[in-house]
C-alpha cells in the first residue's frame, strides 16, 4: 500500500504515541496541516514558534516523554532555535518537525528557505533532511529513540514540500534503524572502587543533579541516601530529584546555593556527584572548588567526565543502573554503612544548617520571598512550577521546596528568558489535572506573553505569577553590586498594566501592591477556573542571597544586607569535624 | 594539566553522508580547536569514510575531542595514531615554470630523490613528491628557486602498523 509522506508522519507519530503536538501552520507544512485534519492527533496552536518549542520542551520535562513541535520552514524554523539551544543545554528529548522548501529548490534561496540542519548542528543531539520519501518513516523512528536515549535530547527532522506529498510503501515504517544502541558500559569494577572511597569518607556529601529526573532513578537514589545517611546538596536542574523537605536535605549550591551547601561542599572529603555536569553556576572559581575531596562522578555521557573537575573515580553511566548497583553492593557489604565514622561531619552540617538558614526581611512592601512562601503553602507543594529566568527563577529555588521529580521547570543551562509561560502551557497539557504555576519577572514574562491567547484558547488554568519589581532584576542587582549602581536599561518603569493585558488575553488578572493582599490574591487565582496573571508589585530593589561573587570561591558569600563572608581561596580544614 | 603543544594524528570512521565533515568540522571549531591537516576517502566499504585529522593539542585537550567526536551518532570509531607505530604519508603536485638551466637542474633533483615527473611539457614540469612532513618541506625548499609556480599539499594520510 502506497503512503503520502505526510501519512507516512502521522502513522510514525502514532507508533511513537505522540499525542499532543505544539505547532503554528506556513506554506511548506501545509500537507502536514492537512493530514492533522484529519488525524486523531491533539495539536495545540501556539502564537510564535518559539512557544511551540519552549511548550513541546515543558511538556516533555513534567511528563518524562519526548515533546513534540512542528513548524514551517524559514522564520517558522529559526523561531526555535533557541528553544532548541535551551532543550540541548538541559538534555531535554524533544523532536522538533520542520518544513522545508521542495528538495529541487534547496539552496536557491527559495521562499521561506534556510539550512535549519545546519543551523542547528551545534545545539541538536542530531538533524536530519530527509531527501528520500522511503527514508522517511525510519528517519522519524530513529529520531525518537535518538531524542531519549543516552543523555536526551532535541532532534530535528527537516521535512522538504515534496517529500511530504510524494508517495511512498507503507512498508518502509519498519525499515531497520541505522544508527546502533547506545552501549551501556560495565561499572562493577567502577562502582567497587567509588565504595572503597565511601568506606574510608569521613565527611560524604551527595550533590545531585538533572540527570537523576531524566534518568527516572530517584527512588534508587533515596535508598542510596537511606543507606548512606549523608547530606545531600543539588544543581538547580536537580531540584525535586530528592525531597527539599527531608532532613538530610540542604538546597542548591553555587552561586546562589544556601550558606550550608556552599559550605558542606567546601569541607567534605567525597562528594558524589550523580548526574551533574559542574557547571560553571556550580562550581564558581575552579581551584576553590571541593578543595578536599575525591569525587566520584556519575554521568551518562563520558564528555561530562573530566570536564570541568578532577574526578577519581568516573562511572559512565545511567544514574538508574549505577545507583542500583551501588545499592545492590552496600546491601552485600554492611561494613560499608558509616555509623560512627560521619557522625561529626553529620552534627556539622547541621549547625550549618542551623547557623544561617534562607532568610529575609520582611518590609511595607511585597517581599518577592514571601510571595513564594505563600504559593509554597497554599499549593501545599504539590504544584508544577516553571519559571522565567533571574531573580524570580532563583527564589523560586530558594523558597518552594519541591519533593517530587518533573515538579520544577527551569532553563538552567540556556537561561531563556521566555521560557516559563509557554513551559507552563506544556506542562499543563501533559498533567490536566495539576496546579501548574509560571513563577515570572515583569522583565522575562514580556518574551512569551503572546502565548496567554494559546493558554485561553485552549482553557489551560496556568497561573502567571509576576514578581514585578519593575527592573530586569537579576542584571540590576549585578549593576549593584558589580557596577556602582549604575542601572544601565534596566528600569522597565513603563510596563504595561499586566491586568488589564489578561482581561485583554481573555484571562483574568490580579494585582497584589501590599504584603496582606499576598494571601487572598494568590488564593483567588488558584481558586479560578482560566489561567491568571497575578501582578505582585514587590519591593523593587531586593536581592537574591546568598550570592557568590563571580570568580570567588563558593566560601565567599554575600549574605545580603551587608553581611559578607571573606572566606578564603581554598577554605581550611574544619578541625573538629 | 599537561601543558605541552604537540601535533596528534586521529583516524576517524564516519558514515559517508553529505553532513558528517561539517559535523566533524564543528565539533573542532565549537570549542576553538584547530584542524591542522585532513585528508578523507572511502574505505574497502563505500558507506564508510575514513578521515584523518591532524591538530595541535596538549593530552587532555585531545582526549576531550576524542569524547566529543565519539558521541556523533555518525562517528563509527575513533583512533588516535599519536604516539603509535603508525606510517604517515603527504603528497605534493608541483607545477613549474621552468628555463633551459633550471630544467636539467629539476630533473636531476628528480632522479636524485625518488619524485614522480607527471608532466614534462616545453613550458615546465608538474611533478609529484610522496613522503613524511620533512621530505614534503624539503621538496619545497629545493624547488622553490627552480621555478616554483603553485603546488597543491594533500594533509597527512595515516594508519597504524598494526604490530605494536
Amino acid at each position: 500500500m502506497k503512503l503520502t509522506g505526510s501519512q507516512i508522519l502521522f502513522r510514525a507519530l502514532k507508533e511513537e504515541q505522540v499525542e499532543t503536538i505544539f505547532g503554528l501552520p506556513g506554506g511548506a507544512v501545509l500537507d502536514i496541516f492537512d493530514e492533522l485534519y484529519r488525524s486523531d492527533v491533539n495539536h495545540i496552536l501556539v502564537r510564535h514558534e518559539q512557544g511551540a518549542i519552549h511548550a513541546a520542551d515543558g511538556y516533555a520535562r513534567a511528563s518524562g516523554r519526548v515533546g513534540v513541535c512542528l513548524v514551517t520552514s524559514g522564520p517558522g524554523a529559526t523561531n526555535t532555535v533557541t528553544g532548541i539551544a535551551n532543550a540541548y543545554m538541559d538534555s531535554i528529548p524533544v523532536v522538533v518537525l520542520t518544513g522545508q522548501v521542495s528538495t529541487m529548490l534547496i539552496g536557491n534561496d527559495a521562499f521561506q528557505e534556510v539550512d535549519i540542519t545546519g543551523i542547528t548542528r551545534p545545539c541538536t543531539k542530531h538533524n536530519f533532511l530527509v531527501r528520500r520519501v522511503d527514508e522517511l518513516g525510519r528517519t522519524i523512528r530513529e529520531a525518537f529513540k535518538i531524542a531519549r536515549s543516552g543523555r536526551p535530547g532535541p532532534v530535528l527532522i527537516d521535512l522538504p514540500k515534496d517529500m511530504m506529498q510524494s508517495t511512498a510503501d507503507v512498508e518502509t515504517l519498519s525499515h531497520a534503524l541505522t544508527y546502533p544502541e547506545e552501549r551501556q558500559e560495565p561499572i562493577e569494577e567502577s562502582c567497587a572502587r567509588a565504595l572503597w572511597l565511601v568506606r574510608k569518607a569521613k565527611k560524604p556529601l551527595l550533590f545531585v543533579g538533572g540527570g537523576v529526573i531524566l534518568g527516572k532513578a530517584s527512588e534508587e537514589l533515596r535508598a542510596f541516601v537511606r543507606k548512606l545517611d549523608l547530606p545531600v546538596i543539588s544543581s538547580l536542574m536537580g531540584l525535586g530529584a530528592y525531597p527539599g523537605t527531608d532532613p538530610r536535605w540542604l538546597g542548591m549550591v553555587g552561586m546562589h546555593g544556601t550558606y550550608y551547601a556552599n559550605m558542606a561542599i567546601s569541607h567534605c572529603d567525597l562528594l558524589i556527584a550523580v548526574g551533574v555536569r559542574f557547571d560553571d553556576r556550580v562550581t564558581s572559581k575552579l581551584d576553590a572548588f571541593a578543595p578536599h575531596a575525591q569525587i566520584v562522578h556519575i554521568d551518562i555521557d563520558p564528555t561530562s567526565i573530566e570536564k570541568m573537575v578532577k574526578t577519581h573515580v568516573g562511572i559512565v553511566s545511567d544514574c538508574r543502573p549505577a545507583l542500583q548497583t551501588l545499592n545492590r553492593m552496600l546491601d552485600e557489604d554492611p561494613s560499608m554503612v558509616p555509623g560512627e565514622r560521619t557522625r561529626a561531619w553529620l552534627e556539622q552540617v547541621a549547625k550549618w544548617k542551623a547557623k544561617m538558614p534562607l532568610t529575609y526581611h520582611p518590609g511595607e512592601r511585597i517581599k518577592p520571598q514571601h510571595v513564594i512562601e505563600r504559593l509554597y503553602k497554599l499549593t501545599r507543594g504539590e504544584a508544577i512550577v516553571t519559571t522565567e529566568v533571574g531573580q524570580n527563577q532563583m527564589w523560586a529555588a530558594h523558597y518552594y521546596h519541591f519533593d517530587h521529580p518533573n515538579t520544577f521547570i527551569s532553563s538552567g543551562g540556556l537561561g531563556t528568558m521566555g521560557f516559563g509561560l509557554p513551559a507552563a502551557i506544556g506542562a499543563q497539557v501533559a498533567c490536566p489535572d495539576r496546579v501548574v504555576v509560571d513563577i515570572a519577572g515583569d522583565g522575562s514574562i514580556q518574551m512569551n506573553i503572546q502565548e496567554m491567547a494559546t493558554a485561553v484558547h485552549y482553557g489551560l488554568p496556568v497561573k502567571v505569577i509576576i514578581l514585578n519589581n519593575r527592573y530586569l532584576g537579576m542584571v540590576r542587582q549585578w549593576q549593584e553590586l558589580f557596577y556602582g549602581r549604575r542601572y544601565s536599561q534596566t528600569d522597565l518603569d513603563h510596563g504595561p498594566n499586566f491586568v488589564k493585558l489578561a482581561e485583554a488575553y481573555g484571562a483574568r488578572g490580579f494585582r497584589a501592591e501590599k504584603p496582606e493582599d499576598v494571601d487572598p490574591t494568590l488564593r483567588a487565582a488558584l481558586e479560578a477556573q482560566g489561567p491568571v496573571i497575578l501582578d505582585f508589585q514587590v519591593e523593587p530593589e531586593e536581592g537574591v542571597y546568598p550570592m557568590v561573587k563571580p570568580g570567588a570561591s563558593l566560601t565567599e558569600m554575600d549574605l545580603g544586607n551587608g553581611k559578607v563572608l571573606a572566606g578564603s581561596a581554598v577554605p581550611e580544614k574544619v578541625g573538629a569535624v | 594539566m599537561d601543558p605541552e603543544v604537540r601535533e596528534n594524528t586521529i583516524s576517524i570512521l564516519v558514515n559517508n553522508k553529505p553532513d558528517v565533515l561539517a559535523r566533524i568540522a564543528g565539533t573542532f571549531s565549537g570549542r576553538g580547536f584547530n584542524i591542522e591537516s585532513i585528508s578523507a576517502n572511502v574505505t574497502r566499504n563505500p558507506a564508510v569514510t575514513k578521515i584523518i585529522i591532524t591538530t595541535l593539542s596538549n593530552r587532555e585537550t585531545l582526549t576531550k575531542l576524542v569524547k566529543l567526536l565519539n558521541r556523533l551518532l555518525d562517528v563509527l570509531e575513533v583512533e588516535d595514531l599519536t604516539g603509535m607505530e603508525s606510517a604517515r604519508r603527504e603528497m605534493v603536485l608541483v607545477r613549474l615554470k621552468t628555463n633551459e638551466h633550471q630544467n636539467a637542474r629539476v630533473l636531476k633533483a628528480v632522479e636524485r630523490y625518488g619524485w614522480k615527473v607527471i608532466s614534462n611539457e616545453p613550458e615546465g614540469f608538474v611533478l609529484e613528491v610522496t613522503g613524511d612532513r620533512e621530505d614534503i618541506d624539503r621538496a619545497l625548499t629545493i624547488l622553490e628557486p627552480l621555478g616554483m609556480d603553485d603546488f597543491t599539499r594533500t594533509g597527512t594520510v595515516a594508519l597504524a602498523n598494526g604490530h605494536g
